[in-house]
């Protein structure tokens, strides 16, 4: 289970997060939805550690990431998966190379087992075929899956998308959220994802939470927002530049 | 007008102590790691080849002109009071003591140094450095440390190619161009050279190794975002590691003459 509570973030005086709360249930898929630039991404990197909050906790199954250190935060680190937004492939390496990256660091695996853990992974991306290509040479949506077979290949139990299908065309947009729904049938991770792709990632998702201003201003299932009929989620949701989330 | 002066002097100096601090952090850091856990021997040999194999053509050539071009330089200045038997161990002590540790270094700086800071600094702004980290793989331990190991190795093998390759083409200005006796160049430089003077030559090499990667890791580890980021960050990495060996140079050449 994921909580933040109200968490403070700051940089070079622009206020980030303004007393961010949320909760995460263990296995549950959620979606965090919000305008451009406002911290969607700088939240995750919270959840998972490479950022500090200047104010208040950030629970990850009843341990303060913030407070740990050293081996503790590896420790919990290796429970997490992360999708990067662009990737982040090491470019000095292969696809192959790159989903075995973190067995040939973090296990203590032959090459033949990688291999055989490895190899049914980019089948099961798609990527059988293109396992000998840097990433240099991929496509967008080759690069995602790469960067996806990477994070999952340790089989997290929290894992962490940050806008999966930015970028991508809509069909293979689609197929990133079907990898990720059925990855997530395969291992049950906990799972948030950083999106605008709405409505699509909605049928993914058992719940979605609105960040605005540093906050977050809807929380809830799909049918529980509709059904407060939000106004901002509504304007979110068409697109329109009137309502009451402001252009910024 | 005054007050204002001094804030920004005493800015200066804060923003200058905070760089020196920042330095020392990442170096002790690197070092906790060297000493702390097992070295990835893999990623050492990799950097070897990187930094110190794919260097020796360029340390080679410039090494055999550098020493060519000096014994034309020594032999006409020794001319002047009929020293010319001292070529030899003139070439032989400049290139093993000066030439031979400083200019590898400078050259390997220029090939090496910059794609070192260069490879680091695109991996901090695609978020490949925070990918190690999330990973659980510590950035220090993968990158850096092989890479200070390497230039470490490196930099004394290197150098002493240089001086090799040097004191050789000084024997093909001198003995076969310029017609000092063969056994001359090499007996005279056997009487004058000492053990010293070789250690010297590979103490400066192993402190300039340290001082390259060091600064050149560092600059790439904390660059700056986009592609002008990386610009800045390889120019100031060569740059200072540049004058840092010259500077350095000075003061370990001082203490131990």
């Amino acid at each position: 289970m994921i909580t933040i509570r109200d968490a403070y973030k700051s940089f070079n005086g622009n206020q980030v997060l303004k007393g961010l709360s949320l909760e995460i249930r263990e296995g549950e898929m959620f979606a965090l939805i919000g305008r451009s630039g406002l911290g969607k991404s700088v939240l995750l990197k919270h959840i998972i550690g490479l950022m500090r909050p200047d104010k208040g906790e950030i629970f990850v199954d009843d341990q303060n990431i913030c407070s740990l250190r050293g081996t503790q935060l590896v420790a919990i680190r290796q429970k997490f998966g992360y999708l990067f937004q662009e990737g982040a492939l090491f470019d000095s390496m292969t696809v192959f190379e790159n989903v075995a990256f973190p067995l040939r660091e973090k296990t203590a695996m032959k090459e033949s087992e990688i291999r055989e853990r490895v190899s049914p992974e980019l089948e099961h991306m798609g990527l059988k075929n293109d396992a000998h290509k840097y990433p240099a040479e991929l496509s967008g949506g080759m690069r995602k899956r790469t960067s996806l077979a990477r994070a999952m290949i340790m089989q997290p139990s929290i894992m962490l998308f940050d806008e999966p299908t930015t970028g991508l065309d809509p069909i293979i947009g689609q197929s990133i959220l079907n990898y990720i729904q059925l990855c997530h049938r395969r291992l049950g991770f906990t799972g948030i994802i950083v999106t605008h792709d709405v409505p699509r990632v909605f049928s993914i998702v058992q719940k979605i939470a609105m960040m605005d201003d540093g906050r977050i201003i809807i929380n809830g299932t799909y049918d529980e927002i509709i059904g407060q009929g939000n106004p901002a989620f509504q304007q979110f949701l068409s697109g329109s530049i009137e309502g009451p989330l402001h252009y910024v | 007008m005054f007050i204002s002066c001094i804030r920004g002097l005493g800015r200066s100096a804060l923003g200058v102590l905070e760089m020196f601090g920042s330095y020392g952090m990442f170096l002790l850091t690197a070092f906790f790691w060297l000493f702390g856990s097992p070295l990835k021997l893999r990623r050492v040999l990799e950097q070897i080849i990187f930094i110190g194999v794919k260097s020796t053509v360029i340390v080679l050539l410039t090494g055999a002109f550098t020493g060519m071009v000096f014994a034309l330089q020594v032999y006409y200045a020794l001319t002047k009071f009929g020293g010319e038997a001292l070529l030899g161990p003139t070439v032989a002590l400049s290139l093993l003591r000066e030439l031979g540790p400083v200019l590898s270094a400078l050259m390997i700086t220029g090939r090496a140094g910059s794609a070192l800071a260069s490879e680091i600094g695109i991996m901090r702004i695609t978020e490949q450095i925070d990918a190690l980290e999330i990973m659980a793989v510590n950035p220090y331990r993968y990158l850096v440390v092989p890479n200070m190991v390497a230039a470490v190795v490196s930099f004394p093998l290197l150098g002493a190619f240089f001086s090799m390759i040097g004191i050789w083409g000084g024997y093909l200005v001198g003995v076969k161009l310029l017609g000092v006796s063969e056994g001359t160049y090499f007996g005279e430089m056997s009487n004058f050279v000492e053990m010293k003077d070789i250690t010297m030559g590979i103490i400066k090499s192993l402190s300039f190794g340290l001082i390259v990667s060091w600064v050149c890791c560092y600059k790439g580890y904390f660059t700056e975002f986009g592609a002008k980021g990386v610009g800045k960050a390889t120019t100031q990495s060569v740059v200072i590691s540049s004058v840092l060996i010259l500077i350095w140079d000075y003061f370990i050449t001082s203490i131990s003459l």
